[in-house]
């Protein structure tokens, strides 16, 4: 088994992309932060495309640890899921976080569904939408549900994959009210639309690079 | 008077985008760009730039620690600390260690109007 998908990216469409997601996830604290009125301190993602394999073992599928996460569809040029995915012994901590002060347990298991499926609605339509404003396309995104489970039934949501999907994982950990979460956000994205996503990395690259050289010394 | 900028970013594409605002703005100056806080420290004693522009968010040490630092190193030099993430906190960390704060998408304007200020 390879992790690497077959629609590989080069270097620098690479960094544009973790570019977009940097951006996205910042608008994605902004918001946060306004929700839970703290800083909310997020760490600079880790982004990369893979089979849908690789991905579910990234999700620690081997330990058998549970899993929550928030889905949403999106439509447009570019078709998929995307999906912000929590071992499930944090979802609570996120919860708590958002939802602040300190409601009894009790309230906070009933307020746990609306609380995750708000968050996720936050973080996965501010990296979604600022992509797709950077890349010049617009993506039309579902509302988000909650689901609990394993990596590999999250991979395997209706509609059903195909063998081709890749996988664009990002991994990012944020810290809100001093708890620290750590989750991953997947992007499901079948063959035509990881294609037309390199396609449309290729034209951001070329409307930010028209520029002049940089003498870069060398620094010992 | 022309100036010398340092542009410290991790993403090549970031710097690339300053490159382009920077050559429209002031396509006399000299440009100068560092992958890392590390490598700008370095060439801040190398090099001697004037202005640095720092990305907030890079991986390993932040660009608001890098701006407190270069503070330290080097008084006389503008700083400018841009990032996407304008929360409160760390527009108010920026100007406290004198930086100035970009929001990013880093727009021609917004770079104009610093620098403008930076060489008064």
């Amino acid at each position: 088994m390879t992790d690497a998908h077959p629609v590989m990216l080069t270097e620098l469409e690479m960094d544009a992309l973790t570019e977009l997601v940097n951006l996205g996830v910042s608008n994605a604290a902004l918001s946060l932060r306004e929700m839970v009125r703290e800083e909310v301190i997020l760490s600079v993602p880790k982004v990369s495309i893979m089979t849908r394999e690789a991905a579910i073992a990234n999700l620690g599928e081997g330990d058998g640890r549970k899993l929550v996460a928030v889905h949403q569809h999106f439509h447009g040029d570019i078709e998929g899921r995307a999906l912000l995915i929590f071992p499930e012994t944090k979802s609570m901590e996120l919860v708590r976080a958002v939802v602040g002060g300190d409601l009894p347990l009790e309230e906070l298991m009933e307020l746990e569904q609306e609380a995750l499926a708000e968050t996720g609605n936050v973080i996965l339509n501010a990296c979604l939408g600022t992509i797709a404003n950077n890349l010049q396309h617009n993506l039309r995104i579902s509302l988000p549900e909650v689901v609990y489970g394993h990596g590999a039934e999250f991979f395997k949501l209706a509609p059903p994959p195909n063998v081709a999907d890749g996988v664009l994982f990002i991994y990012i950990n944020f810290v809100v009210r001093q708890r620290d979460i750590t989750g991953y956000i997947a992007l499901l994205l079948d063959l035509p639309s990881l294609i037309t996503l390199k396609d449309m990395l290729g034209r951001f690259i070329e409307r930010v690079g028209e520029s002049g050289i940089v003498t870069r010394p060398n620094v010992s | 008077m022309t100036q010398k900028v340092l542009i410290v970013d991790d993403s090549k594409l970031a710097r690339m985008a300053v490159t382009k605002a920077l050559n429209s703005l002031r396509p006399d100056w000299t440009r100068i760009e560092a992958s890392s806080a590390d490598e700008a420290l370095a060439l801040i004693k190398q090099a001697a730039p004037d202005i640095v522009l720092i990305d907030f968010n890079m991986p390993g040490k932040d660009g608001l620690t890098l701006a407190g630092e270069i503070r330290q190193l080097a008084p006389q030099i503008s700083l400018a600390v841009i990032s996407a993430n304008h929360q409160l906190e760390v527009i108010e960390r920026a100007r406290a260690t004198g930086a100035a704060f970009l929001p990013k998408p880093l727009t021609e304007k917004s770079l104009g109007d610093f620098l403008n200020a930076a060489t008064q």
